[in-house]
Formats: C-alpha cells, sequence, structure tokens
C-alpha cells in the first residue's frame, strides 16, 4: 500500500505537526488514501479471484489432471474455487474497487470539497471491509475445509451437515460477508451524506457530475436492499451453527424464503455495480468526444428509474426454483421492462459520441469497449428474463456467459477505464500509452475468446457448477470439450496479459511522464487542483465554486473547446 | 455546531403529554386481546402498535419539520418492505417449504425419465 | 487531524450533515428488521403451531418493557429539549436516565429470556421461538449499541460540548423504540 508520497502529510489547512508514517499510510483519514487502500485491496482479491478462474478451468479442460500451480482439483475443491470465484469477484473486487475507490477519491474532488463528511467514519468502514477479506481468506484454511455450496449460498446445501457442509467455513463465509455489508453501509452513508450536503457553492443538482450521482443512488440501492439479506444471515448463521430451522422444511422453514432474501438484495446488487460503471464511461466519453453528455436529465431519470424498476425483478433468478407462476408472469415483464431504461442510457452515451472530436485514448478505449460488451450481456439477459425460454436455460452456461458479459465490463473494463483515465489525477504522471493499447487490446480479445464458447456449450446444454463433464453423456462430445478447452486457453491468455498492466501501472507511478493539473482538458472539479492534490485538496481558502454544467465542451460561445466549471467566465 | 434553525423549541408538543397518552394506549392495547374477539385483538394490537409508532416519529422524532426527502426516503423503504412481503408471502406461506416438488412424479410410473444426472456431488 | 473538514460544515439539502447521516443510518435499519420481520410474519400466518408456542410468551414482562421504552423515549426527547436549550448537564442527566432505561430493559429480558429457556423455550424448539429470540435478539443487540453510544455523548454533553450529538442519538433511539413497538404485538400479543 506504501508507494510513492502523493499525499502530502503537511495537511493544506493550517495544521503545522508532522504526520507520522502510521498515519499517513495506514490509518489515514484522508479519502485519497482511504480510497488507494480499498483499490488495493481489491486489486489484491482479483488476483486471487482470477486464480481461482484458473483452477477450476484447467480443470475443466483437462479433467483430472493436476492443474499447474494448483494440483489437482478434486470435487470439493472445484465447488470451493467457483463459491469463492464468485464471492471475491462481486464482494471484494467490483465493490470495493468501483464504489469505494473511485467514489472515496472522485467524490470530494468533484464536489469541491476538503474531504468525506465523515472521515474517521470513513477509515472504519475501510477497517472492516479489510478485515472481511482477511476473514473470507482465512476460511480456506480452517479445518472442514472453506465454504462450497456457490456464492448464492443456497440452504439446505449451506446449512445441512448431511450435503456436506464445511462446519466452520461456512460460517466465517457468512461472516466475512456480513462484515463487508457493514462496511459498505458505513460508506455508503459518507457518500450520500456528502454528495448532498457538501456541493461547492454554485453547484446545483443538475451541474453534479454523472459519476457522482451514480455513486450516491448505488449507495442508495445497496442501503435500501441488503437488509433482508443481512436478516437472512443471520437466519443461516444460526441455522449451521444453533440448529434453528428458519430454512428446514422438515421443520416449519423454507428454503424458498432464503433465495427470496438473497436475491431481493443480489438484484439491485448488479445495479449498484453496474452504475458507477456507467458514470466512469460518461465521464470518460464525454472528455475525449469534446461534447457535452447528450441528455443529464435523461441519464439522471432513467438512472432513478433503474433503482426502482430493480427492486421489483428478483425473482427472475428463481423462475424454476418452484416459486408461484403467477409471480414468474409479473417478474417477467418486469424484468424485461429494466432493459429499457438501460438501453435508453446506452442510447445517451452513442448520442454523445455522435459528431464529437473522438481521441483514441486508452482510457477511449475501454470506455467504447464498455459500451460493446455490455450490450451483448444486457442483450442475452432478455432470454433470460422471459420465463418461458429460462426454463431451458437457467442454471446453464448461458446464465453465465450472460453475467460474465455484465461483470466483465462492470468490474473489469470500468476498471481499467477509470484507473487509465485518473490515474494522471491520482499519482501526477501519465500511464504509457503504447502498453495500455497493447494490455487493452489483449484483454479484450481474450475476454470474447473465453464467453462466446461459454453461450455456445450453454446453450448445447452444459449445466453450471459441474466439476468434470465427461460424466455426462450428452456434453462429453469433442467439440463441446474443444469449445472448453478453448475458452480455458483464452482466460490463461488474458490472466497473462494482466501483467502488461500491473508492470505500466506501477512503473508509471514512479517513472511515467509528469502530468498536469489537467492533462485531458476535463471540466470537472478534479482537475483543477494539483496532480496528485494535496490533503485538503486546494488550499483552505481557495476551494472552488461552481458556474455551469460539467459538461460544457466544445461551446459555441468559447474559443477553448472546454470550459472548466470553477471559471468565472 | 448546534446550529438549529429549528422553530420546534418554540412550538414543540407537550413531550410528557405524548408520553401519557402512548401509555394510555399501551394499556388498551394489553386489554384489547382479553375481550376475546380476533378482529378486535388486531386492530388494538397492530392498529395501535401503528399509531404508537405515528406519535413517537411525529413527535419525538420530529419527522414533521423535518425536510420532505426523509419523509420520502421512510416511506419507500417501508413500502419496499411490504412488496417483499406481498411477493414472498405466496411461496412461502402456500407451499410448507416443498414448493420444488411436482406431485405429478411422484404418481407417474418409471415412464419418468430416470437418468439420474448424478453429477459430481 | 481531528478538525471537522469543511464539508461537514455545508449544508446545501438544508439539514445539518449529522442529522442527515442518523436518518440514512434508520432508512438501512428499516430494511433489515423489515426483512426479519417480514420473515416472521410469513411464517406466523402460514403455520397456526406459532399461535399456539406464542401463546408462552409473558404478555405482562412484554408490556412492562414497552413502558421502560417509552419513558426513554420520552427522558431521550426532553434530553434533546434541553440540548437545545444549551443545558449540557440537564441533557446528560436525561440521557443517563435513557441509559437506565435501557439497562433495566435488557435486565428483564435477561430474567425473561432465563425463564422461558429454564422452561424449554429455547431457540431450537420451534420456528417460533427461533424467531423469537432472533428478532428481540436483533433488537437488544440494537439496545446496547445505542446505549454505549450514549454513554459517550452524554459525557461531552456533561461538558457542553457537541450538543447536536444528543438529537442525533435520540433520534436512533425512538427508532429502537419504534422497533419495539411493533416487535411487542408481534411476539407477545397475536396469540
Amino acid at each position: 500500500m506504501a508507494h510513492a508520497a502523493d499525499i502530502h502529510p503537511h495537511a493544506a489547512h493550517g495544521h503545522h505537526e508532522e504526520v507520522s508514517w502510521w498515519r499517513t499510510y495506514l490509518f489515514s483519514t484522508d479519502h485519497k488514501m482511504i480510497a488507494m487502500q480499498y483499490m488495493f485491496t481489491g486489486m489484491a482479491m482479483a488476483l486471487i479471484g482470477g486464480f481461482f478462474a484458473y483452477a477450476f478451468r484447467m480443470q475443466q479442460a483437462f479433467p483430472g489432471m493436476d492443474v499447474p500451480l494448483y494440483g489437482l482439483v478434486t470435487p470439493n475443491k472445484y465447488n470451493v474455487l467457483i463459491t469463492n470465484h464468485g464471492a471475491i469477484m462481486i464482494f471484494w473486487v467490483a465493490m470495493p474497487v468501483l464504489i469505494a475507490a473511485f467514489g472515496n477519491y472522485l467524490i470530494p474532488l468533484m464536489l469541491g470539497c476538503d474531504d468525506m463528511v465523515f472521515p474517521r467514519i470513513n477509515r472504519l468502514s475501510y477497517q472492516i471491509f479489510l478485515l472481511s477479506a482477511v476473514i473470507l481468506l482465512v476460511s480456506f484454511f480452517v479445518p472442514g475445509g472453506a465454504f462450497a455450496g456457490a456464492w448464492t449460498i443456497y440452504p439446505p446445501l449451506s446449512s445441512k451437515a448431511e450435503y456436506g457442509l464445511a462446519p466452520l467455513g461456512s460460517s466465517i463465509f457468512l461472516v466475512a460477508v456480513a462484515l463487508e455489508f457493514v462496511a459498505f453501509l458505513l460508506g455508503g452513508i459518507n457518500f450520500i451524506t456528502t454528495a448532498m450536503n457538501s456541493r461547492a457553492p454554485g453547484m446545483k443538482m443538475y451541474d453534479v457530475p454523472i459519476v457522482v450521482w451514480m455513486i450516491v443512488v448505488a449507495s442508495i440501492l445497496f442501503m435500501a436492499s441488503v437488509g433482508p439479506l443481512i436478516a437472512g444471515a443471520i437466519m443461516l448463521f444460526m441455522d449451521q451453527q444453533v440448529g434453528t430451522a428458519f430454512f428446514d422444511p422438515d421443520k416449519g422453514g423454507d428454503p424458498v424464503l432464503w433465495q427470496h432474501l438473497f436475491w431481493f438484495f443480489g438484484h439491485p446488487e448488479v445495479y449498484v455495480v453496474l452504475l458507477p460503471a456507467l458514470g466512469i464511461v460518461a465521464e470518460i466519453i464525454t472528455t475525449f468526444s469534446r461534447k457535452k453528455l447528450f441528455a443529464y436529465k435523461t441519464v439522471l431519470y432513467t438512472v432513478f428509474g433503474t433503482g426502482v424498476l430493480s427492486f421489483v425483478v428478483w425473482a427472475h433468478h428463481q423462475f424454476v426454483a418452484g416459486i408461484d407462476p403467477r409471480m414468474a408472469n409479473i417478474f417477467t415483464i418486469t424484468t424485461l421492462l429494466i432493459s429499457v431504461p438501460i438501453a435508453e442510457m446506452l442510447f445517451v452515451y452513442i448520442a454523445t459520441l455522435y459528431g464529437g472530436s473522438i481521441t483514441l485514448t486508452t482510457p477511449m478505449l475501454w470506455g467504447l469497449s464498455f459500451i460493446a460488451e455490455f450490450l451483448i450481456g444486457g442483450v442475452t439477459g432478455i432470454f433470460l428474463g422471459a420465463s418461458g425460454s429460462d426454463i431451458f436455460l437457467h442454471d446453464t452456461y448461458f446464465v453465465l456467459a450472460h453475467f460474465h458479459y455484465t461483470f466483465v465490463p462492470i468490474a473489469i473494463i470500468g476498471t481499467f477505464a477509470g484507473l487509465t483515465f485518473w490515474f494522471p489525477k491520482m499519482f501526477g504522471r501519465m500511464m504509457n500509452e503504447t502498453w495500455g493499447k497493447i494490455h487493452f487490446w489483449i484483454t479484450i480479445v481474450a475476454f470474447n475468446c473465453i464467453f462466446i464458447p461459454l453461450f455456445i456449450t450453454g446453450s448445447a446444454g452444459d449445466h453450471r457448477r459441474i466439476y468434470n463433464y465427461m460424466n455426462f453423456p450428452d456434453s462429453a462430445v469433442p467439440w463441446l470439450q474443444d469449445l472448453r478447452v478453448f475458452a480455458t486457453y483464452s482466460l490463461v491468455v488474458m490472466l497473462l496479459a494482466q501483467a502488461i498492466f500491473l508492470v505500466n501501472f506501477f512503473w508509471s507511478i514512479f517513472r511515467g511522464e509528469k502530468a498536469g493539473k489537467n492533462p485531458w482538458r476535463a471540466n470537472t472539479l478534479e482537475w483543477t487542483t494539483e496532480s496528485p492534490p494535496p490533503h485538503g485538496n486546494w488550499p483552505a481558502d481557495q476551494l472552488p465554486n461552481v458556474y455551469r454544467g460539467p459538461y460544457e465542451y466544445s461551446h459555441p460561445d468559447r474559443k477553448e473547446d472546454y470550459w472548466p466549471q470553477n471559471l468565472p467566465a | 455546531m448546534a446550529e438549529h434553525a429549528h422553530a420546534e423549541a418554540h412550538h414543540h408538543p407537550n413531550y410528557i403529554r405524548v408520553w401519557a397518552v402512548l401509555l394510555v394506549l399501551l394499556v388498551v392495547s394489553v386489554a384489547g386481546p382479553m375481550i376475546g374477539v380476533q378482529w378486535v385483538t388486531l386492530v388494538t394490537a397492530f392498529g395501535i402498535a401503528i399509531v404508537k409508532a405515528y406519535l413517537v416519529a411525529k413527535n419525538f422524532m420530529h419527522v414533521n419539520i423535518e425536510r420532505r426527502f426523509v419523509v420520502y426516503a421512510l416511506l419507500t423503504v417501508i413500502v419496499f418492505m411490504l412488496l417483499f412481503f406481498s411477493a414472498v408471502a405466496p411461496d412461502v406461506m402456500k407451499k410448507d417449504g416443498r414448493g420444488w416438488e411436482k406431485p405429478s412424479w411422484k404418481t407417474a410410473p418409471a415412464a419418468a425419465p430416470a437418468a439420474e444426472h448424478g453429477g459430481a456431488h | 487531524m481531528s478538525a471537522r473538514p469543511i464539508a461537514t460544515t455545508r449544508s446545501a439539502a438544508g439539514l445539518p450533515t449529522g442529522r442527515l447521516a442518523v436518518w440514512w443510518v434508520v432508512v438501512s435499519e428499516i430494511v433489515i428488521f423489515g426483512g426479519l420481520l417480514a420473515s416472521y410474519i410469513m411464517h406466523r400466518l402460514a403455520h397456526d403451531a406459532f399461535a399456539e408456542q406464542a401463546a408462552h410468551t409473558n404478555t405482562w414482562i412484554g408490556a412492562f418493557n414497552t413502558l421502560v421504552l417509552l419513558t426513554s423515549s420520552l427522558s431521550a426527547v426532553l434530553a434533546h429539549q434541553a440540548a437545545e436549550r444549551g443545558d449540557g448537564p440537564k441533557a446528560a442527566r436525561l440521557i443517563y436516565a435513557t441509559i437506565v432505561g435501557a439497562v433495566t430493559f435488557l435486565v428483564v429480558k435477561g430474567f425473561e429470556w432465563t425463564f422461558e429457556i429454564q422452561h424449554g423455550y429455547t431457540i431450537t424448539s420451534s420456528t417460533f421461538w427461533s424467531f423469537y429470540y432472533a428478532a428481540a435478539g436483533l433488537h437488544a443487540s440494537h439496545v446496547v449499541a445505542g446505549a454505549i453510544i450514549m454513554l459517550f455523548v452524554a459525557k461531552d454533553a456533561a461538558r457542553n460540548q457537541e450538543l447536536h450529538r444528543v438529537e442525533l442519538i435520540g433520534i436512533y433511539w425512538h427508532f429502537v423504540d419504534i422497533v419495539w413497538i411493533f416487535l411487542f404485538p408481534l411476539l407477545y400479543i397475536a396469540k
């Protein structure tokens, strides 16, 4: 976590005491440092989650053979790998990087404040988050093994010992998830309060950059949806450890209740991670097409609409779980409806690009690819949202390919887009463009080569969460296995290509070309301060005032093609 | 940082009187079931709970003079909870925890595709 | 670095940041308790056996605890009134009274649960009792948390410091009270 001194230990607003190394790096209350902490923790967890994917895909491609760097993947280990890959990627990579890291870094800067409203609670939220990550990692080493019941934790597989439940690991997993929720509830309150209350003078609601709105709405969605799952996790923990029967039908409980509790949160959760990624893309495409966002208010209102709708679609994950068929009708309609506002947003983005003066920098490449790849994910979701076709496709690899075509753009493309875009601000230096583009192309091509074959194998009937397809005569056919092997090789290529990014990232921190305040010539407030910003972001008496919206690019009244928000004229 | 621009300091309700009303309601809600009529019990128990909650929210939490959006946020999440209940109750309440069983498969003879996909579990 | 950032002093939404944050805490807590209570109500309505088990809860103790919490809410709001008038020491005394209420509640609950457990109504006896202990337990943990925070707030208030926090912990406390207002009929009365 300690990297080149980018946070000035001397506070810009009047403190003259020397701040110790501990206070600067490990126990900081500065939002930028906390953002870095979340970022690096998330990136480290991404390596672990990616490694798990490598191991289980190798098992699928070459069943029964020792996986290099891992060993033999037994059936139980396979289940542990897929379970924790999913949980890690969603809870310990996507959420900390997209919401906590970018949110913490950008919100005070873009709103013209010196920090978050509650810096010490901010620090506490990171500490709880770190604890949750450590606890999850501990679960891999306890006797009885790690939790292996899939990231959706359905009982009775996740509650009854006779189904092979890891006695300690399963409860430790639940504790880790619960702590992660607490960390994000605390963090979310900080974001929402800061955004609502602490805007720069003159910054009206419609002058707030879209990415800030998105992160705030995402925090609200999270806060309003996670409660039932916390209640459910408490109930499941008690079923596991105390012997209660909340989800045991033999004793009056109901396992489907868990599914509802989980997915009532689980579906808004995907929008919780989607919105920040959409926000990042909005900032990037406006900057690199030198055009204002085509319809700011439309985007805002569709985000609100998506947020509300996201609360009434959850049972589409349960179409074949034996829910009331009348519910399935209703949820089909709402699920198909929710594709409309998202499509609307993508149309707005495309309209923003149309006629713009486009520069294909690395961040812009990532931003454009987000639109293309997410579109595939969204469109394939329609097949799954219609309960009729879902009867065939549920729990096949089609579902998996669909959600990777949504999650990878969100968590991977969105992250790289944001990192390459704001790197100059964060570290005061530029990343290497050539290597950035090489990394981009290899990653994107490899990504598609992994998951397009999986759409095909899924439609051909490949079930999810299967340890060895050779046990299934219908699946053990050569052309399907060829596709699985091809997907696995592509994954290896994609993972190896990330080394390019890591080298570029760390090398550029120390040796990159120095960046000024505003290398991209963008409008928002974070570009008006030093790169990297000092503690307090601006000198205490020079916090910016705002005079216009964030997307005034190529304004006819102005000679320059951008018009920063803080300039009076 | 006590920058309260609230007018409430001047128009606040008599808190002790509110408390007394709450106590009376409590007594009624305990006495209600003793009458033995079920709908009376429900009204006194839950109706009074709602009234009590409203009184506490209005008079003690000062929701009524709070910014409007606080009321909207609170009402929204309460609506979400009602939504959650109404969508999940048909499953949990009617099926007795065994909604995934197909009774017709139990009675049909071994014509059902017997290939038990054993899988790896 | 304990100076408040300038961000904390702004108030574009028209209310102080502390109070805004406490309302969002209440919003998230409504969903947590809402999920648990909705699950309980579903089971309760679906299984007549629950009603049979519920007959064994002690309505008088429940009512007494309701009285205790309502009174503690009174002292909390009176503390807020005192703090508004700038009378920190009085606010602190009233907060201590609220804490006494919280402790009374917990002690009574301790005796109640001990009695019930000794008579065989444990958390695993039936799903009703699982919900009973889970819901009341979750509520009790919030009572404990509230009491602890109140200790810190009272200490500062006694020295006329951070008086705005009296109102904030009061809002949280009233919410905890409201949860109990609903728990009481759900667990004790509907028989």
